[in-house]
């Protein structure tokens, strides 16, 4: 049974994994936004104010409202030049698979993103920058890219309109910390990724120290169709106030792991029973982390909770990327919070002593008591460390992050760890 | 000495850039994919040609875990350590990696075959556990299918 509701991201993927490619981008009402922008003389500001309209917030995990943020870009002729914007393709979020997809299978539509963001915000130049791992997407995005230079969408006067556009993709050399916004930009000026200390932000002091916006690859599809059929349809789209269609995600022991754009709002039970069928035969659920490494434990209790930036926030957890990690009762949660912390604590940047010298210390403390050697004040060290990694301690959302599953599975699973730490052992190994 | 066809990819890459030292990383993967790894000297040699310290260049290659300044096999094998495959059988994977290749992490088999690494999320949860072997994507992986997979790399 097909649901009746508009999938405007996924709708022109095949169920098998080829490309969606120029021509049937093309059929299916593709660079029709960059036409309506550019041939009717919309103006920079009514771009950025639809998009306002629409409530799109970043599908990178943080929610900030799109449309504010391109608000927030200097403009007029006294703006130093260039201006960029930036599409963040590093999708390196573990438990996150989102981004691939739009990418591997639809480039076209993310291109065209890209050019009607750009202009939005007055850009001259854009970079996607692309984790060097996903090399299909980097030999497709390469591909589509080559193919909108041929048809003019990209160069210079797009349609006689005098707005050019240069568009680059970047690949990277390699770690976490460079889908941070601003390690990512330290990466593309070719330096190591060391996040910036903030104010001042990207918009006013970016890439090169220039202006500059950047934005996920999942927010920068969702443009064109906000173009294309309003800000009202997009808002509509989701079930909640957060306007749209999103891409959620499940892995862990369930029936069907996979992806699916549902909208906004649709419930965390619906898309972990009826889209992902429910946990396996012989296991039971305890927990999920809704949308990544960096948010913290959800569980049974919530999950009629909307999939929605708000809801989540207020249940103190995050919807993150919306790819949720399920934690089953035959998995450890001690073992799953070392497996998280030691990957924090390994991707670290290495600047912020709370990061380079708390999540090292947490990572011990884990990785004893998983292995039998806990001491009845580790739980105590693990709390006083998660506060350390709070928000305004550090230079970006690395630590804080870190801390999100930590202090859930403390609140949580607290039984478990106290078990390991009296028993000396695991009981799962 | 950078080869000529170095030069000329690196300065492809240059033109996207306003200053020269953002072609830094591009030109370390550029050695990278003709070499195999970064030598000293070629971190040298990078530095000099776009006008920077070699001290730069060399913090910048130690810093991302895909430039190799030691050289590695003729394929590398990357397997994702992290969450969604770890619940998935991650230690399992690893076990059988470490028997059929005799190898730890950050080793090269004696026959210069392989390089075994550990990596962050591949983005391939739904499919896991999945390692990655040079540019190719592993995915649902059990010892009958790691072993298939390693086959094709001679």
């Amino acid at each position: 049974m097909k649901d009746s509701f508009d999938r405007p991201l996924t709708e022109r993927m095949h169920p098998d994994p080829s490309i969606v490619d120029l021509q049937a981008y093309e059929l299916a009402a593709g660079y029709q936004a960059i036409r309506k922008v550019l041939r009717t003389g919309m103006t920079p500001m009514a771009v950025t104010e639809e998009v306002k309209e629409s409530n799109l917030r970043g599908r990178g995990g943080a929610g900030f409202p799109t449309g504010l943020k391109w608000s927030f870009v200097p403009r007029g002729k006294d703006v130093p030049n260039p201006t960029y914007l930036v599409v963040n393709g590093d999708e390196m979020e573990p438990g996150t698979f989102k981004d691939r997809l739009l990418m591997e299978r639809d480039p076209h539509q993310l291109i065209e993103g890209a050019i009607v963001a750009a202009y939005a915000i007055e850009a001259d130049i854009a970079y996607i920058f692309l984790r060097g791992e996903y090399t299909l997407a980097a030999e497709r995005l390469a591909r589509a890219i080559a193919e909108a230079y041929e048809r003019h969408y990209l160069g210079k006067n797009i349609f006689g309109s005098g707005y050019s556009l240069e568009l680059y993709l970047h690949l990277s050399g390699g770690r976490y910390i460079c889908g941070d916004e601003t390690g990512l930009l330290d990466a593309l000026e070719g330096k190591r990724a060391n996040p910036r200390s903030k104010p001042p932000f990207p918009p006013s002091v970016g890439l090169f120290g220039k202006p500059t916006i950047v934005n996920n690859v999942e927010t920068i599809c969702c443009v064109p169709h906000i173009i294309n059929q309003g800000a009202t349809w997009f808002r509509g789209l989701g079930r909640t106030k957060d306007g749209g269609t999103k891409l959620f995600g499940v892995s862990g022991k369930v029936k069907r792991p996979g992806l699916w754009e549902l909208p906004m709002g649709t419930t965390v039970r619906e898309v972990l029973e009826e889209h992902a069928g429910g946990m396996l035969d012989g296991v039971k659920f305890r927990g999920l982390l809704p949308g990544g490494a960096s948010t913290d434990f959800i569980v049974e209790e919530h999950l009629d909770l909307p999939m929605d930036f708000t809801a989540l926030d207020k249940a103190g957890s995050r919807m993150g990327t919306g790819t949720m990690i399920v934690l089953d009762d035959r998995t450890c949660p001690v073992g799953m919070t070392w497996n998280l912390t030691h990957f924090f604590a390994r991707e670290s940047c290495g600047f912020c002593t709370p990061c380079w010298s708390g999540l090292g210390w947490a990572d011990r403390i884990l990785k004893a008591m998983e292995q039998g050697r806990g001491n009845p004040g580790d739980l105590d060290k693990l709390e006083f460390q998660t506060k350390m990694w709070a928000p305004g301690h550090t230079f970006c959302a690395l630590a804080p992050g870190a801390a999100e599953p930590v202090q859930s599975a403390l609140k949580y699973f607290r039984g478990d760890f106290e078990r390991h730490i009296r028993e000396h052992r695991c009981p799962w190994s | 000495m950078l080869t000529a066809e170095e030069l000329r990819e690196i300065e492809a890459e240059a033109e996207h850039y306003p200053k020269r030292e953002a072609v830094c990383i591009d030109a370390l993967k550029i050695v990278q994919r003709h070499r195999g790894w970064v030598s000293d000297e070629s971190v040298h040699d990078i530095a000099e040609h776009l006008g920077m310290s070699a001290t730069d260049v060399d913090s910048v290659a130690t810093f991302y875990n895909l430039i190799f300044r030691k050289p590695v096999g003729r394929h590398v094998v990357m397997v994702c350590d992290s969450v969604s495959c770890w619940i998935m059988g991650y230690e399992r994977v690893r076990a059988h990696l470490r028997e059929q290749l005799g190898i730890e992490y950050g080793q090269t088999t004696s026959d210069d075959r392989f390089t075994m690494l550990p990596i962050v999320c591949l983005g391939c949860c739904d499919h896991a556990p999945a390692m990655m072997v040079d540019s190719d994507l592993h995915s649902d992986l059990d010892p009958k299918k790691i072993d298939s997979a390693l086959e094709k790399y001679k």
